[in-house]
């Protein structure tokens, strides 16, 4: 008895059977952070490397904690992070490989335009969080484990402050979201540059702060470890982060640009 | 997966018996702000579900059907309504109320209000009009005859409150977008589990999820009871 559940049932799964091995040459899958893809950076070099390679680029935008989670999991063929610290332990915990610092951007303060905490000429971002506590001011924290969120932790910790001063508002959200209840709020964030200026045209805030070590943004591309999991992408992934370290993809990161200002420093060294 | 279903389940309960601070912070948070939002809707739109079952007025149709449609609108489209009446350049701005408890009230008194009204509409309709007559010919003041159906009915407009305390406590969509998850302000259970599980961290997103899945079967429990003791008896 054929009926035609079955038929296609069959259809079915040999057409699944036939596109399985074919999918997984050519799919990589990119966890990377919201800074990266809300900018529209990936959307400028991904098409480049795609029609030179012949592979497609899946990309999960999340903050760095997810998307290093998602490494550990091996459910994605190569992470784009910026949390040095967190990126270490991920490679000694043998789940990435080869990391590559590949570009760098910065942090900014971001405040009201008429600055309540008087942050403006600060000496350093840890002297202006000490002045946006003790001014008892809105901090609009990210709250998610983010890179960005991981920085401004260890901010607050050179300065010697515990964030839970009244105003300190941790929202778990990411960048874009923050910065908008940043606004509607009229408090302090801090924020990478590049969400900002992508931003920019909708906020009524100014930056308050900028500059410094502190706030250096340094952006990785990880590898995950091919004894660990086997069966992912392994050689789509090589080739993403080869092409990201040429001299093309090097220029491209330099030229890309939004509003007419560079988002990203291109720091690939040999 | 880093760690095994069973060793998730284990800290999760760890978290709700240790009675762990913040995830209760959280709990308290959603049941208090979809508590208000209940008590606050509650009486108007019952006295709204009478008036349009005993009451025939013009355009009493177009307000039932209208009820009856925005019962099904997502509570997302309701965020946005919300978040556009109460942002700084909206309407209501000067309240200051987006990304605080009485925003989110705000919104899920929206989301709440139609179910209460269809839901207490349709059970005044099953109502026995003679019994109303009754009341009022005796010299029954209004509020009292409206007390003594409401109490006759009291399964069926018991099965609505539990019904819109259900859809707002589970809603996410607004919650999110109204109050904006600010830890021990406005982070409720659901926007709380989407922000642990994009953070990776399952073991409180399991806790909370197990917290609502009780309060879904206590209150599935409830319905069932309550759906039993309104069938039709035949002696």
């Amino acid at each position: 008895m054929f009926n035609t559940k079955h038929i296609l049932g069959a259809a079915l799964t040999a057409t699944l059977l036939s596109i399985t091995p074919v999918q997984a040459e050519e799919v990589i899958k990119l966890a990377t952070t919201t800074s990266t893809e809300n900018s529209g950076l990936l959307k400028e070099l991904l098409p480049t490397f795609e029609a030179q390679s012949g592979y497609k680029v899946q990309v999960i935008a999340t903050g760095t904690g997810k998307a290093l989670a998602l490494g550990r999991q091996g459910d994605v063929d190569l992470v784009m992070t910026h949390a040095p610290a967190a990126e270490a332990k991920f490679v000694e915990e043998g789940y990435g490989s080869e990391p590559r610092g590949i570009m760098e951007n910065d942090f900014v303060v971001l405040g009201p335009k008429n600055d309540p905490a008087k942050i403006k000429g600060s000496a350093s971002a840890e002297e202006a969080f000490g002045k946006i506590a003790a001014a008892g001011v809105p901090f609009i924290s990210r709250g998610d484990d983010s890179g960005t969120h991981k920085k401004e932790l260890k901010i607050w910790q050179a300065a010697n402050v515990k964030p839970d001063f009244t105003g300190y508002t941790s929202v778990g959200q990411g960048m874009g979201k923050t910065l908008l209840m940043t606004n509607e709020l009229q408090g302090y964030t801090l924020t990478d540059r590049g969400t900002y200026i992508a931003y920019k045209g909708k906020l009524d805030l100014d930056v308050d702060f900028e500059g410094g070590a502190t706030l250096a943004n340094p952006y990785q591309v990880i590898l995950i470890n091919s004894s660990k999991y086997p069966n992912l992408n392994h050689k789509g992934a090589k080739a993403l982060s080869d092409w990201l370290i040429s001299a093309e993809g090097q220029k491209m990161i330099n030229d890309f640009k939004v509003q007419g200002e560079q988002l990203f420093k291109a720091t690939y060294r040999q | 997966m880093s760690q095994s279903w069973f060793e998730l389940i284990q800290q999760a309960l760890g978290l709700l018996f240790s009675l762990d601070k913040d995830l209760w912070s959280i709990i308290w948070i959603s049941f208090s702000v979809s508590l208000a939002a209940l008590l606050i809707t509650l009486i108007p739109s019952m006295l709204l579900g009478f008036v349009l079952a005993f009451k025939q007025f013009p355009g009493r149709h177009f307000v039932l059907n209208l009820v009856q449609t925005l019962q099904s609108i997502p509570t997302v489209v309701i965020g946005l309504l919300v978040y556009l009446l109460l942002t700084r350049m909206g309407p209501l701005g000067d309240l200051r109320w987006l990304f605080t408890q009485q925003g989110m009230i705000l919104g899920q008194m929206l989301i709440c209000a139609p179910v209460l009204i269809a839901m207490s509409q349709a059970a005044f309709t099953s109502a026995d009009k003679r019994a109303w007559e009754t009341a009022l010919t005796l010299g029954a003041s209004l509020p009292r005859a409206i007390l003594m159906v409401s109490g006759e009915l009291r399964g069926p407009l018991l099965l609505a409150v539990i019904a819109a305390f259900s859809r707002i406590v589970t809603e996410v969509g607004c919650s999110m977008m109204v109050g904006g998850n600010i830890e021990y302000v406005t982070r409720n259970i659901p926007t709380a589990i989407a922000l642990e599980t994009s953070k990776g961290d399952f073991a409180q997103a399991i806790a909370l999820g197990l917290v609502l899945l009780f309060l879904a079967i206590i209150m599935n429990f409830a319905l069932g009871n309550l759906r039993g003791k309104n069938q039709v008896r035949s002696h």
